[in-house]
């Protein structure tokens, strides 16, 4: 071997290695370098205006406006004079002190806050004289504003988006205003636009050292899309004037399409309170409140008993398991006797005694003692009663019911039905119908929100399928087609057992029904009201509160044109306050304006607020 | 015998001064790259690194005529009293230097500092070459083995003592020039056992290594034994040292780590062995350094276009670790290029060397190649965070004016030795 291979050997792999490495590190390791992420790499914002939002009728609910921010950075602050420039913001020495020196110790070379959402008075009269003052400006800042003030919930607000969102979605940086809650969040995407981007090239100081690449990289803001929602604002916010002083949820939807013409919660609040800059006191004015809650949607998110209309279904499923039919009858002595022990009676104010009831007769009139023997023959069809239950809440869920609707909107509730192994688990002994008769009645375990009310109060006027509910109508002026929502959903009832059933819920609206005070003129009206007990707890005892007022309905009856949930909390009978809410909003929009005003009056002036101010304590059962 | 002319340029080895000149080239180009800013206007300015350098540049043209003037023949005379007085300058140092950065390697005329270590690579070369090319001179023996590692190490231990250990590391180099020369490879062999056992102890702590590493020798011991039925009976005092020594090494290692190095010294161990990860003190440079390099992709973001170089993100870019410049703006493409441009110079000098007669310029042209190696391997491969941080510069690379001249030196007497060898018998 010669003496020379050794260090020609140890140079050709050395060499080799070398260029391995190299090949590591910037062919394989370099390719997923982003030549703009960089640490040499600042980027700048430029902001697009946030998509404006509109009723489904083109009326202005959501607008922009600007604000307008006092910025500073410390450092290049000069000697000044303290006393004028607090007099032209309007803040005392102490406050001018206390955010000076808050910019000063976030950075003293970084622009900061200093004073947020100046007045646009203010900001007129400040802009003159702002040059004497060194190392203060003014930063324009969009802000949201809305015309009506109406639809607070549903539309929800945008606030400065938190860490942890800044981490998983990287459309947004610290101190940006992102959609939190409503609309404003589940379509954030479509209304916030594109940032544009200008990218400066800095050296390891940070300082910034010209443009990036001459700016090749830079790009323009896209403001965000205008959407329309399926909304109609006057429905909504006469809905908003009718529950005034009450509590509670109302949703309307147009059956034919799964749309949400109203959705309603009582009490609300000013959308206005959340912008500008008493924003940050409202906000926390309108968290605390824990008696009225007013930042609760109860449309979506209350869980109420159902009550009587729950009859309806039970009625339904009866028809399809073909346990009982229009023609036979079971007899009421004033209530409903499923046990031998005192106690174990369920009262009815039917008003019947013996004489025979059928089915239409049971709806109009609200009878117990039907729907029990009714429920007990449905769960009994099967070999046992935990079968029987699964197959009743199996057809109960095809209405929506027990789980969440699907529809476009960030909050909602499950509500709950239950199944057999629900009592299997529940039941330490052997049970049967009787152990859960409130069931019959839509009482008991079973919970449900206003909006699967009204879908179910939807499906039972197309007889038999419904559309999810939704609310966004269209996007940047063009319908949205969403799949999920134009494809029609079945129940398991067939649709030849509705007829019956229509029938004696519109006769619910006739003389005789419980509804028969709130006729319409030339609307014929299909509905079923409720008034369902409720308890909650006071100072850990469990008290019965007033009951809940409750109404379903849809309208016209052959052809209809709005399905409606109607939840008023402790407000007494449902014909007392749930019908004529409802009567009154399907007038509203069915003939554009009210006739009925002394009705109108009433409703308005109403007030439930000595009945709410006994009770001390969390409101809704549930939450 | 042919009779010499009187042109200085006659048998010049132009493919070495070819690479010379695109190297320097290339090198002046990456500098000009991490230092300029955008305030200095003038056509020359000294007050920049770029146009300093380029005046060492074209001062090294002088240089190189001056080295080839002087006859090869005087070289090989000569080198013991340029041995010497490097030796005394390295010596000097200590009383004439000036601090800068906490060591005491500079002579400072003026607005001149120059680096005495950097010449007294080339003039070690030359006495190693001149000791060794005696035809009394046999290196079987220990005594004479034991001349040469004075020659070497003395000017090694007064720039570890300055302290500038990276620099002193380069003496190892004449590790190869001594095993062509007929040095039995067991020391190289020994050192890189030595490091190896350092390094996997630091990993793996001493017990795994111990027990790993007696196994291996055990196996060892298995063979020679099978072989050689009286192996185990007259040689066990030399398996049991073995044993022994290797032991009581990996026992040693923490202690040494420990106590002898110092903290920066493990800092930088500790990084590159990935013990501790750290991108912001000790383990910055090398992470800048990485970042650049490997944001250079395949074919680099340009001249003057990489973010990180203009940004000045990398510390010491124009000097120790101008490669990540290279690697940064000219990509792998161009970073391969320079890395086998370097190659191909090791290759020349040594093909060339081979051709020598005259066992002095064979054995100085080993000299020169191994000590280039050394500074290219231990300078790129700390860019690249394949070894320990050692400040030492990339050849005609690195920023500043005694180590351009140092690697010019080094290159162009062995061109004037080369040119001379027809004349050799």
């Amino acid at each position: 071997m010669k003496r020379s291979f050794l260090l020609y050997f140890i140079i050709t792999i050395t060499g080799l290695l070398l260029i391995a490495r190299l090949f590591q590190l910037q062919v394989i390791r370099g390719s997923d370098h982003n030549p703009i992420q960089n640490a040499a790499v600042k980027v700048e914002y430029t902001y697009p205006e946030r998509g404006y939002i509109y009723d489904r009728n083109g009326i202005l609910l959501v607008a922009n406006q600007l604000s307008y921010d006092v910025m500073v950075v410390p450092k290049e602050v000069t000697a000044l004079d303290t006393l004028e420039f607090c007099s032209l913001l309007k803040i005392n020495k102490e406050a001018f002190k206390k955010r000076f020196q808050k910019a000063k110790n976030y950075a003293p070379w970084l622009p900061s806050v200093f004073l947020k959402q100046l007045a646009k008075d203010d900001f007129a009269f400040l802009q003159e004289k702002l040059h004497k003052f060194k190392g203060f400006y003014i930063q324009k800042r969009s802000i949201r504003n809305y015309p009506i003030a109406s639809a607070a919930n549903v539309l929800g607000y945008i606030s400065e988006v938190n860490e942890s969102e800044t981490r998983n979605n990287s459309n947004y940086q610290q101190g940006e205003l992102i959609g939190t809650r409503g609309v404003e969040k589940q379509y954030d995407s479509i209304l916030r636009g594109v940032k544009g981007k200008k990218y400066l090239h800095r050296d390891r100081l940070n300082k910034v050292i010209g443009s990036y690449k001459d700016g090749i990289y830079d790009t323009l803001a896209i403001n965000g899309q205008d959407i329309a929602l399926t909304i109609d604002s006057k429905l909504q916010q006469y809905g908003e004037l009718l529950m005034q002083g009450k509590r509670g949820g109302i949703v309307a939807l147009e059956p034919s399409s799964g749309e949400i013409l109203a959705l309603i919660s009582a009490p609300t609040y000013n959308p206005n309170r959340m912008t500008g800059r008493q924003r940050a006191a409202n906000s926390v004015q309108l968290f605390d409140d824990t008696q009225n809650k007013p930042m609760f949607d109860r449309g979506l998110q209350a869980i109420y008993s159902p009550g009587s209309p729950f009859k309806i279904i039970n009625a339904l499923i009866g028809l399809q398991e073909g346990v009982i039919n229009t023609k036979d009858h079971f007899l009421c002595y004033k209530g409903f006797r499923y046990g031998n022990r005192k106690n174990e009676f369920m009262g009815c104010h039917c008003g019947t005694f013996g004489t025979p009831i059928r089915l239409q007769t049971a709806i109009t009139k609200s009878c117990n003692t039907y729907f029990s023997n009714a429920y007990i023959k449905i769960i009994n069809n099967y070999s046992s009663p935990s079968k029987g239950m699964d197959a009743w809440s199996q057809h109960i869920k095809s209405f929506g019911l027990g789980n969440f609707l699907g529809y476009d909107l960030p909050s909602g509730k499950k509500g709950l039905i239950p199944n057999g192994k629900y009592y299997d688990n529940r039941n330490r002994y052997r049970w049967g119908p009787t152990t859960n008769i409130s069931n019959a009645i839509g009482q008991g375990e079973i919970l449900t929100t206003p909006i699967q009310l009204a879908n179910v109060t939807a499906a039972i006027a197309n007889k038999g399928f419904f559309y999810t509910p939704h609310i966004l109508k269209k996007t940047n002026k063009k319908l949205v087609n969403n799949p999920d929502f134009t494809i029609p959903k079945q129940t398991t009832i067939d649709s030849v057992h509705f007829a019956p059933i229509i029938e004696a819920m519109h006769r619910v609206f006739k003389k005789g029904g419980t509804g028969q005070y709130s006729q319409v003129k030339k609307i014929e009206i299909a509905g079923k009201t409720g008034t369902v007990e409720n308890f909650t707890k006071i100072d850990g005892v469990r008290v019965q509160q007033k009951d809940h007022s409750i109404l379903i309905a849809f309208a016209p009856k052959d052809n209809p044109k709005i399905a409606i949930a109607v939840f008023v909390e402790n407000g007494g009978y449902g014909s007392t306050i749930a019908t004529p809410i409802a009567s009154l909003l399907i007038e509203k929009y069915l003939h554009k304006k009210v006739l009925r005003k002394s009705e109108e009056k009433r409703m308005i002036n109403l007030s439930l607020k000595s009945i709410y101010d006994q009770q001390i304590q969390q409101p809704i059962k549930g939450n | 015998m042919r009779v010499e002319k009187n042109n200085i340029f006659e048998g010049v080895d132009w493919l070495l001064v070819l690479l010379y000149v695109l190297l320097v080239g290339f090198g002046w180009i990456n500098i000009y790259a991490t230092s300029i800013t955008d305030t200095s206007t003038d056509f020359f300015d000294l007050s920049t690194r770029y146009d300093k350098q380029l005046f060492w540049i074209l001062l090294s043209i002088p240089l190189i005529i001056g080295i080839l003037f002087f006859n090869s023949k005087y070289y090989e005379k000569f080198s013991s009293i340029l041995y010497l007085i490097s030796i005394a300058s390295l010596a000097g140092v200590f009383i004439l230097g000036k601090n800068i950065n906490g060591a005491m390697s500079w002579y400072s005329f003026g607005g001149i500092s120059l680096q005495p270590s950097e010449f007294a690579k080339a003039f070690t070369a030359l006495a190693v070459a001149k000791l060794l090319s005696d035809r009394q001179y046999n290196l079987g023996l220990i005594k004479n083995q034991i001349k040469v590692f004075i020659i070497i190490f003395l000017p090694a231990i007064l720039i570890t003592l300055q302290p500038d250990p990276g620099s002193a590391l380069i003496y190892l180099a004449f590790f190869f020039v001594l095993n062509r020369e007929g040095l039995t490879l067991n020391y190289i062999i020994l050192g890189v056992i030595t490091i190896a056992l350092f390094i996997l102890t630091l990993l793996f702590g001493p017990s795994t290594v111990t027990l790993i590493s007696f196994v291996i020798i055990t196996l060892f011991v298995y063979f020679f034994a099978k072989k050689d039925s009286t192996y185990l009976r007259f040689q066990w005092y030399k398996v049991l040292s073995i044993y022994l020594t290797v032991g009581l090494f990996i026992f040693s290692t923490n202690y040494v780590y420990n106590t002898v190095f110092e903290q920066h010294h493990r800092d930088r161990f500790d990084v590159l062995l990935g013990k501790s990860i750290d991108t912001k003190k000790i383990g910055y440079n090398t992470n800048q350094s990485i970042q650049a390099i490997s944001s250079g992709g395949f074919s680099g973001k340009g001249f003057l276009q990489g973010d990180r170089t203009q940004g000045k993100f990398v510390p010491e870019q124009d000097t120790d670790y101008i490669f990540s410049a290279v690697g940064e703006e000219w990509g792998f493409l161009g970073s391969a290029t320079v890395i086998i441009l370097f190659m191909l110079l090791l290759y020349r000098i040594i093909y060339l060397a081979e051709t020598h007669t005259n066992k002095f310029g064979r054995i100085y042209g080993y000299g020169v190649a191994s000590i280039f190696f050394f500074h290219i391997v231990i300078n790129i491969g700390m860019v690249m965070q394949l070894l320990p941080t050692v400040g030492i510069p990339l050849p005609f690379f690195s920023y500043g004016g005694s180590s351009l001249w140092g690697f010019t030196l080094l290159l162009f007497i062995f061109i004037r030795l080369d040119a001379h060898k027809s004349y050799d018998w």
